[in-house]
């Protein structure tokens, strides 16, 4: 049983399984919930993951992630 | 004021420019509130908008595939201006410029830091301490504002590049309720000036643009009209109808007539 990885998603509680490669990265993430890294930013423990780091930053228990895109607005 | 001057033949274009960037529509429309990502495309296609203000959201992760805001309104052809709608602490308006950065790359934004509803009438205080940090940040700040000289005075010499005070209430479809004061306020203004809420329909934009605006940013009037493209292109017609007769400047109000036609040769 490979460990068990709990992040707080967009506010939400979620359980991801830490991947044969080692610790999750940002972008690991994203690819596993099918986000165009693209069209996204993220925000760590408030604080601004940058594009070029996703695949760098590894994830840990209890990370708060924001996870945004841009949407209609006045 | 904008120092462009009245074209003085058709080469002349008349174009306006906010922190090095430069346009020739007059009108920025917001991207919310249509009925579906396809009406908001052809809208904002037929208002002849180049700047498209855009709002930062959670991504829904129970529907990763839904289709996104890129795919209708073409970051590449459009300057999204990103947006702090919804914040009402300086601090969520930092975070949420931050992410916005670093989703499209862009240092211009649009700063709003609300107080309540039902008014969401700009809190300055919110808003001066969250322009000072993104100013410092590195970002190109367009702000929405009170209609106060002094606080935009400030806000200027800040160094926000464009000053947005509101005509009436975001979204209340008011018109412009303050024309004096709006006036009084671009004396002391020499960045881009906008009326940033509260058109309602054609005539309000082309009021603003009469009493010499830079720019007009609406989003409501469009969206919330009956036929939203008809209205988009009444908004494109109206601030360019508004922005010639501000460059033609008025004729003065006479209490009483002044015949056109000349009262000589008249028969008896």
């Amino acid at each position: 049983m490979r460990d068990a990885l709990t992040l707080v998603l967009n506010g939400e509680r979620r359980q991801f399984e830490t991947p044969d490669q080692g610790p999750l990265s940002v972008l690991g993430l994203l690819t596993e919930l099918g986000l165009d890294s693209r069209k996204v930013a993220v925000e760590r423990n408030e604080e601004i993951v940058p594009r070029s780091g996703y695949a760098e930053t590894k994830l840990s228990s209890g990370d708060q992630l924001e996870i945004v895109h841009f949407i209609g607005g006045g | 004021m904008d120092q462009a001057m009245a074209p003085e033949d058709a080469r002349t274009e008349d174009t306006w420019t906010v922190s090095g960037h430069t346009f020739r529509s007059r009108l920025i429309v917001g991207t919310g509130r249509y009925k579906d990502l396809e009406e908001t495309g052809a809208a904002i296609a037929a208002s002849g908008a180049e700047i498209v203000t855009v709002a930062v959201r959670r991504v829904n992760l129970s529907d990763p595939k839904a289709p996104m805001l890129q795919d209708y309104v073409d970051p590449k052809k459009y300057t999204y201006l990103p947006n702090t709608a919804g914040c009402f602490t300086a601090n969520e308006a930092v975070r949420t410029l931050r992410l916005a950065r670093e989703a499209g790359g862009w240092n211009l934004v649009k700063l709003e830091v609300l107080g309540p509803p039902p008014l969401l009438y700009p809190d300055m205080r919110g808003t001066f301490e969250a322009a000072e940090v993104l100013i410092k940040d590195g970002f190109e700040v367009m702000v929405y504002c009170a209609d106060d000289p002094l606080a935009a005075k400030r806000l200027q010499d800040m160094g926000c590049v464009a000053i947005m005070p509101l005509g009436a209430p975001i979204g209340s479809g008011l018109g412009v309720q303050n024309p004096a004061m709006i006036g009084m306020m671009m004396e002391h203004i020499t960045v881009p000036f906008l009326v940033d809420a509260g058109v309602g329909t054609a005539s309000d934009a082309a009021i603003a643009m009469e009493l010499g605006c830079t720019a007009v940013l609406l989003n409501s009037a469009i969206a919330h009209a009956k036929n939203p493209i008809l209205m988009a292109r009444a908004m494109k017609h109206a601030i360019e109808a508004g922005r010639l007769a501000y460059l033609a400047g008025r004729m003065p109000r006479r209490m009483g007539a002044d015949p056109s036609s000349p009262l000589t040769g008249l028969i008896r």
